[in-house]
C-alpha cells in the first residue's frame, strides 16, 4: 500500500468506529483527537482493526505514532508496503 | 479445554469484557454459577410478574449527540447502537431532608439552580466545587485515594448541603462506610447529576439480553450453573481452573468478577493473612411493592426519591436489621415511556445489616421481613404520598438474598472498600474486574469489564 492508501484505510476504520462523524475535511498534520471525538479506547480499536485485517502488531509504546493521519501513514508504510 | 481468556461471572462487567474479547477474536469462556446472568443486576419472575434486582435506573444517561461520555464510550467499545439499550429518560428525582428538598433531572443546569436556590450563601463555593469535580480525571487508575468528605467540605461550609449531595452518590455506588473515595465521588457525581437517569422499559433484562446476544454472536462461550471450585496456582500463575463438576479449564489469562477477596479464597495456596483487603460491610434490603394503580394517579411523579429523616446523613452498616431513617424510593413507572407499564410499582431500598439477618431462624427471618416492611413504610410515607392501601403484592430481598445469589461476602453490594483500580493481583495472569476493580454502577461495571479486557488482554497483543 502507498501512504495515500494507508490514510484511506485508517479513515475507513475510523468511520466504522464513529459512523456519525464527518471525516471529509480531516487535516493530515493535526492530531485526530483535536478534529474528531475519538478517545484512547477508540485508538485501541484502530490498532485492533489493523491487527485483525492485516496482522500488523502496533506495540502500546508506539500508539502515539498514530496521533495524526500523516504520522500513521509514515509509521505504517514500512509495515504495509507489501500488502 | 484451553481458552485465551476465562471470565468468572456473567454480570455486567464479565459480559462486557466477554463481548470485547470475543469481538476481537479471542477464545473466551464465561463461567457463571447461577442459572441466570446479571449477578448484582439481575431479574426474576414470580407468577406472571417480572422483577428486577439491582438496577433502579441506568446512570450516565446522555442524549445521542454527545460522544465523549461513559455511556457512548461503552456503546462504541461494545459495537452497540444507542437504540440497543432502548433507554427512556427519568422525569424528576429528589433528595429530601427534613427542611430542604433538592430536585434534579437530566439537565445539569437545573440541578445547579436548585442547589443555588436552596443554599444561596453556598453558591460561589458550590461553583468552585463543580470546577474541581469537572477537572478531575476520575478514570486515571494511578491516583492515590483521597477522602471525598475532606475535599467536599474544603469547598462547602454548610454540612447539610454536603450530606444532601453525598446521599444519592453513596446509595448508588459507595463501598465505604461514612466516607467515599474522591475519584469514586466524581464518577458518581458526573453519572447522576451531570448526566442522569434512564431505564429500558423491560428493565435490566434489556441490557443483559443485548450483552448476551452480542457475546454469543461474536463466538463467546457462556457456561451457566458452572461454579469454580478452585484456581490451581504454580510459579506465580493460575495454572488451571477446577470446576465443581470435576472438569478443569486452562487459560492464558483469567478475569474474575467474583470480588477480590472472594477470588483470593479460590486460590489453592490462599493465605488469608496476605490478603490486605477488608470485606465490605454495606448491604441493603429492598421492599418491592406492586400497586393497584400507577403512582402518578396518586400525584406521585417522581422517578427516584432519596430521603433522610434528619439533617445528618449516616451511611454505614446499621446496628439494627434495617436503617429505615434513610433510603431510596424508586418508581419504575416514572420514566418517560411512550405508554404506561402494566402495573404500578415502588421499590424501597434501605441499608441493612448482613450478620443480623444471617443469624435469624427461618421463622424469625420471615417475621422480621414483615415487621420491617411496616416500620420502613411508616417512614417512607413521610416523604412520598401514602400508597399503603394500594399495595397488592410485596416481595422483599435482604442482604442474605444478595449473598446467596452473588456470593459477595456480607452481601456487600458494592464490594470491598479497598478497590484494585489496575485490576492486578499477585498472580501474573489473574485480574479483577467489576465491583472490586472500582467502577461502580451499571455503566461503571461495564466500563470496568471493558477497561480490564483492554488493559490486560487486548493491549498485550
Amino acid at each position: 500500500m502507498t501512504k495515500e492508501q494507508i490514510k484511506d484505510t485508517i479513515l475507513e476504520i475510523i468511520a466504522q468506529i464513529i459512523p456519525d462523524e464527518d471525516l471529509s475535511n480531516l487535516k493530515g498534520d493535526i492530531p485526530l483527537r483535536e478534529q474528531v471525538e475519538l478517545d484512547s479506547m477508540d485508538f485501541l480499536d484502530i490498532v485492533m482493526e489493523l491487527r485483525k485485517r492485516y496482522g500488523i502488531e502496533v506495540p502500546e509504546s508506539d500508539y502515539t505514532q498514530l496521533a495524526t493521519l500523516n504520522g500513521s501513514a509514515a509509521y505504517l508504510e514500512p509495515r504495509m508496503r507489501d500488502l | 479445554m484451553h481458552y485465551d481468556v476465562v471470565i468468572i461471572g456473567a454480570g455486567m462487567s464479565g459480559l462486557a469484557a466477554g463481548v470485547r474479547l470475543a469481538y476481537w477474536g479471542k477464545r473466551v469462556c464465561i463461567v457463571e454459577k447461577h442459572y441466570r446472568v446479571g449477578g448484582l443486576n439481575s431479574f426474576y419472575n414470580l407468577g406472571r410478574r417480572k422483577f428486577d434486582v439491582g438496577l433502579h435506573a441506568m446512570t450516565n444517561y446522555v442524549p445521542k449527540d454527545i460522544k465523549l461520555a461513559p455511556l457512548p464510550k461503552l456503546l462504541r467499545q461494545l459495537k452497540l447502537k444507542a437504540e440497543d439499550f432502548a433507554l427512556y429518560p427519568q422525569r424528576m428525582s429528589v433528595i429530601k431532608f427534613p427542611d430542604k428538598t433538592i430536585r434534579f433531572n437530566n439537565d445539569f443546569n437545573f440541578f445547579i439552580q436548585e442547589v443555588i436556590d436552596n443554599f444561596p450563601r453556598q453558591a460561589d463555593k458550590f461553583q468552585k466545587l463543580l470546577k474541581s469535580i469537572l477537572e478531575y480525571d476520575e478514570l486515571n487508575l494511578h491516583f492515590k485515594p483521597i477522602s471525598a468528605r475532606a475535599v467536599v467540605s474544603s469547598f462547602l461550609s454548610d454540612p447539610l448541603l454536603c450530606d444532601m449531595i453525598f446521599c444519592p452518590l453513596m446509595f448508588y455506588g459507595n463501598a465505604q462506610e461514612n466516607d467515599m473515595e474522591y475519584g469514586q465521588f466524581v464518577i458518581m457525581f458526573k453519572s447522576i447529576f451531570c448526566e442522569g437517569f434512564a431505564r429500558p422499559r423491560a428493565g435490566v433484562r434489556q441490557i443483559l439480553d443485548v450483552l448476551v446476544n452480542k457475546y454469543k454472536a461474536c463466538g463467546g462461550e457462556l457456561n451457566m450453573r458452572c461454579t469454580v471450585k478452585s484456581l490451581i496456582c504454580a510459579n506465580g500463575r493460575v495454572e488451571s481452573i477446577l470446576l465443581e463438576n470435576g472438569e478443569a479449564l486452562t487459560a492464558d489469562r483469567i478475569l474474575s468478577s467474583a470480588g477480590y477477596i472472594e477470588t483470593m479464597q479460590l486460590l489453592t495456596n490462599h493465605d488469608s493473612s496476605k490478603c490486605n483487603s477488608n470485606a465490605g460491610q454495606l448491604s441493603f434490603v429492598e421492599f418491592i411493592l406492586v400497586l393497584n394503580k400507577e403512582p402518578a394517579k396518586m400525584g406521585y411523579n417522581t422517578t427516584i426519591t432519596f430521603y433522610n429523616k434528619s439533617d445528618k446523613f449516616d451511611y454505614r452498616k446499621p446496628d439494627e436489621l434495617v436503617d429505615a431513617s434513610s433510603g431510596v424510593v424508586c418508581c419504575p413507572n416514572n420514566f418517560q415511556f411512550e405508554s404506561p407499564l402494566p402495573e404500578g410499582m415502588l421499590r424501597v431500598t434501605n441499608m441493612a445489616n448482613f450478620n443480623l439477618w444471617n443469624k435469624l431462624s427461618k421463622e424469625e427471618y420471615k417475621a422480621q421481613k414483615a415487621a420491617w416492611l411496616e416500620t420502613t413504610l411508616q417512614e417512607v410515607v413521610k416523604f412520598v404520598p401514602d400508597f399503603r392501601d394500594s399495595i397488592v403484592f410485596t416481595d422483599i430481598f435482604t442482604p442474605k438474598t444478595i449473598h446467596k445469589f452473588t456470593g459477595h461476602i456480607n452481601g456487600a453490594v458494592y464490594g470491598t472498600p479497598n478497590k484494585i483500580k489496575t485490576g492486578r493481583t499477585h498472580l501474573d495472569n489473574l485480574f479483577i474486574c467489576g465491583t472490586d476493580q472500582g467502577f461502580l454502577g451499571i455503566v461503571g461495571a461495564m466500563l470496568s469489564g471493558i477497561s480490564m479486557a483492554n488493559l490486560h488482554v487486548l493491549q498485550m497483543g
